[in-house]
């Protein structure tokens, strides 16, 4: 029993096949992760999943619905959420008031006119939790103009945590992190493994075979390859196409 | 936090002791026997009103109609037909505002959301001058001349064609309009409304239709605009298709960007400040308007946070949690004055937004 | 109704929608190219009429008094460029509807300053009072003159954009204008060549439109706002869209004009006709703005962009 399935799933830009019939499918409380090398289609895998960029064909399914035609804001609300590689929160906002949000996006709505939002004691507790996961705790009544980078990154995971997912899509959430903040955050990923089902996309090697119980190999598109972190490691083709070349962290 | 604690700090001391003073008008223009003054102010109530209702859309929701003066218009005009044929209930006139308001609004503002940035803005626009021309078209109410209104609204056996009396009526409304702007910023609402101006894509992808609640919003902004050009028509007894022109339009947007975007006492500021300066210049010299287009203009060239902005600076922090932006303003994104424009995103991702 | 009067309509609608075009190629280029909203080009479009009936009251020659109107939009619209407008590239679009609004209720108010707030005329170009025999009707020879002044100016246009250095530097700096400037193309000049040039096709547009409706402040602006409709309706950014859309609007609204009242009055009760006749025409491009926008909301002809 899969909770996030595809199958077939194409994407076309005019003559170029970005993703050339994907087919995934990944367990509960798997924390699966996606390798590759740049221009392989992680990014546009990724938002084909999570409801932002309609497939050409195939199917998507999440928790045993099919999920193909359902736009982002749905899928969300099915426990479905993503962070973002480029990060994309709330600036003006303090980042409680992120991660509230996010908690308030996900498991009620907005249209409420009069008591304050942080006043929401379920999703308060949430994002409080989520924040305390991510280490910002320390930081939530800071504006989230005035974080530090990694901080951001922080919070654009706690954002996703918040709202109590099923399922989390990251896309590169150590993007321009340093080796300190990455170990931090792998650390965090392993103490999310089994609660949640991950699916992480990540130049980052050592933290991919650290955290995943398996791995998707993408090329220009398809996948070449779904084993675990040991199988990877030793199949051929594999270390020819991506890992025999000097790997550098993104 | 004590309403006399908050009341220590100048941002809100002042929008207090200015409310203070407006409430004390009617009483101290009778007893100078100077009436004009009841007259002038409620005007400046009524504008207060209209920007506040603007603000909930453009301050709030960041959405830049330049055609809001439709739904004032639509407002005065909901007294003025009905009135020419003999109606002067005023909820009969309430009732034909806020569901004239609510369906343009609803019409105009779903249309207008298919696009975003200066298309919005030019769109609104457009549709403004439309209703303008529609009730240029209608001879029977007057056309381009517009027409005097003979039977102001009756409530409760008032006549708010009464000077005291809209002026008291339209206290009240601002009052509670700033109240629940106040509440409306930090409400669930609000907040996503607020978080749809900042990052429209971030809104969708953690669970909500960011053009729905925009809508809404500009919808509710629709209807509040129009109560204000209700409280307007009974105020001049007259409606015109002037009150549909751009320049109203333009006269609201830089009522708000005068008195700081998105703040609670931003619009009363700023309708102060504006319709006060305007009166100032006429008096100085009769060419006021070329004084007056080149101060918008500098205004613009030099925006900041406005009146509230400059408020909120000389306050002490601390009464709030810090850094807690459910106060009294938002705190400019760092770099400057420059809002977080939605197309500024990077990812131009097929559906984003939608 | 006859078809001498439709096709008289017809041509109407084309001489409108010429005028339209000019202004709007001049809006949808800066606003392609700089990013800024310019409020204040329906103020060149009077300033030019202005200037023309000045120049024409001083020299009794049209020719040279069209001459001058460019040649005083295009100064005003180059000193206007470099002192207001360029300090605002790369602001919110709010900034430049403030900063254009305040700049149009000033030159609203220094033409009723210069001019005086009575209307002023421009008359005929004695060349032009005659008519022209068209498609078996007789038309007026300025109007006509409009009409074959605008397609030439849109023939122009195409030549400039796609046969010139000039045009390639513009449609290049309309689709990325970082890289325009980074290869080394002082984007400072080009920006104010080509704030000019709409200047000027505002200011032509002004002084044809002259002789045939009253000039007086704050004319620019129902031009201005119609003008907008054109461009959305084509599609924002795009000089091509600018100019079938301005011939659609042209034609749909005089034509409409001209033909729904009489039209209503067919169908419904007299007076019935009579009061909704002209609002339903007055409404008609801004409802055809709306069709558009919720069917097609990149416009008809969008141009294709990739910033």
């Amino acid at each position: 029993m899969s909770i996030l399935k595809t199958e077939s799933l194409v994407k076309r830009y005019g003559g170029i096949t970005v993703t050339d019939q994907v087919s995934l499918d990944i367990r509960p409380g798997e924390l699966h992760a996606i390798i590759g090398p740049n221009g392989a289609g992680k990014t546009t895998l990724i938002n084909q999943l999570s409801g932002e960029l309609a497939s050409n064909s195939g199917t998507v399914w999440f928790d045993g619905r099919d999920v193909t035609a359902l736009p982002i804001h749905a899928r969300a609300r099915l426990g479905l959420l993503r962070s973002y590689q480029i990060t994309s929160i709330f600036e003006e906002f303090t980042v409680r008031e992120n991660a509230v949000l996010a908690a308030i996006g996900a498991q009620e709505h907005g249209w409420r006119f009069w008591q304050p939002m942080l006043s929401r004691r379920g999703q308060v507790l949430a994002a409080n939790e989520a924040l305390q996961a991510c280490g910002l705790a320390a930081r939530a009544g800071t504006p989230a103009a005035e974080l530090a980078y990694g901080e951001r990154r922080q919070l654009e995971l706690a954002m996703a945590l918040s709202a109590r997912p099923k399922f989390l899509l990251l896309d590169e959430p150590m993007a321009g992190m340093s080796v300190q903040e990455s170990s931090a955050v792998v650390a965090m990923l392993s103490r999310l493994k089994g609660r949640y089902s991950i699916l992480l996309i990540e130049h980052d090697m050592d933290a991919v075979f650290a955290l995943a119980d398996r791995i998707t190999v993408l090329v220009y598109g398809k996948v070449l390859f779904t084993g675990t972190p040991d199988e990877i490691r030793h199949h051929p083709e594999v270390k020819a196409v991506y890992l025999g070349e000097e790997e550098e962290p993104a | 936090m004590t309403i006399w604690i908050a009341l220590k700090r100048p941002a809100m001391l002042v929008p207090a002791l200015l409310l203070a003073g407006l409430a004390l008008v009617p009483c101290v223009a009778t007893a100078v026997d100077q009436p004009f003054y009841i007259v002038f102010f409620a005007r400046i109530l009524v504008y207060a009103i209209a920007a506040s209702a603007l603000n909930v859309a453009l301050g709030f929701g960041g959405m830049v109609s330049l055609g809001h003066a439709l739904f004032l218009g639509i407002g005065a005009y909901s007294v003025a037909i009905p009135a020419f044929y003999g109606i002067d209930n005023g909820w009969v006139h309430l009732a034909v505002c806020i569901a004239a308001c609510a369906l343009v609004g609803l019409l105009t503002g779903a249309v207008s959301l298919r696009t975003t940035g200066i298309g919005f803005i030019m769109i609104t626009l457009a549709f403004a001058q439309m209703g303008y021309f529609v009730f240029v078209s209608l001879k029977q109410f007057g056309g381009d001349d517009g027409t005097p209104i003979t039977a102001t609204s009756r409530f409760f056996g008032q006549d708010l064609g009464q000077p005291l009396t809209v002026y008291a009526v339209a206290f009240a409304v601002l009052c509670l309009v700033i109240w629940w702007s106040a509440r409306l910023r930090a409400a669930p609402f609000g907040m996503v409304l607020r978080g749809a101006r900042q990052n429209p894509r971030r809104i969708n992808a953690i669970g909500l239709q960011a053009k729905r609640y925009q809508l809404a919003a500009y919808v509710m902004s629709a209807v509040l605009c129009g109560i204000a050009g209700m409280l307007l028509a009974n105020l001049t007894a007259f409606a015109s298709p002037a009150t549909l022109g751009w320049v109203v339009s333009g006269d609201l947007i830089v009522m708000i960007v005068l008195g700081g975007i998105g703040t609670v006492f931003g619009p009363l500021l700023g309708a102060l400040a504006f319709l006060g300066a305007e009166e100032l210049l006429k008096s100085v010299t009769e060419y006021w308007q070329a004084v007056f287009g080149l101060v918008i203009f500098l205004v613009a060239l030099l925006r900041t946070a406005g009146l509230a902005g400059l408020l909120e600076r000389l306050s002490p922090h601390g009464l709030v949690a810090s850094g807690d932006s459910a106060s009294a303003q938002p705190t400019p994104p760092a770099g400057g004055t420059r809002q977080v424009h939605p197309e500024a995103n990077p990812y131009p991702v097929a559906g984003g937004g939608a | 109704m006859t078809i001498q009067l439709v096709l008289t309509q017809l041509l109407n609608g084309l001489q409108f929608g010429v005028l339209l075009f000019l202004l709007a190629a001049g809006l949808t280029l800066v606003f392609g190219i700089m990013s800024f909203v310019n409020l204040a080009h329906g103020s060149l479009y009077m300033l030019g009429a202005y200037f023309a009936a000045t120049a024409y009251e001083q020299s009794g020659n049209f020719g040279l008094a069209l001459l001058a109107a460019i040649a005083g939009c295009v100064a005003l619209g180059y000193a206007l460029e470099r002192a207001a407008i360029s300090r605002l590239y790369g602001r919110d679009h709010l900034d430049h509807v403030l900063a254009t609004f305040g700049l149009v209720l000033f030159f609203n108010e220094m033409a009723r300053i210069v001019w005086g707030p009575q209307p002023y005329f421009l008359p005929l170009p004695a060349a032009f009072e005659s008519t022209v025999d068209l498609l078996g009707i007789s038309y007026p020879s300025y109007r006509f003159a409009i009409i074959v002044t605008g397609l030439a100016v849109a023939v122009g246009a195409y030549l400039l954009m796609h046969k010139t250095r000039l045009g390639m530097l513009i449609r290049a700096g309309a689709v990325n204008p970082a890289m325009v400037a980074a290869l080394g193309v002082d984007i400072k000049l080009l920006n104010a060549i080509l704030f000019s040039l709409g200047a000027a096709l505002a200011g032509l547009a002004g002084v044809m439109a002259g002789p045939i409706m009253s000039i007086q402040s704050g004319m620019g602006e129902p031009v201005l706002i119609t003008a907008l409709v054109v461009i959305v309706i084509g599609g924002i950014g795009s000089v091509s869209g600018a100019f079938y859309a301005a011939l659609i609007v042209g034609v749909a609204d005089t034509l409409g004009r001209a033909f729904l009242p009489t039209l209503l009055r067919e169908l419904a009760s007299r007076d019935v006709a009579n009061a909704a006749g002209p609002a339903l025409a007055s409404m008609l491009v801004y409802l055809l703005m709306a069709v558009v926008l919720a069917l097609r909301p990149q416009g008809l002809f969008p141009a294709g962009r990739t910033r």
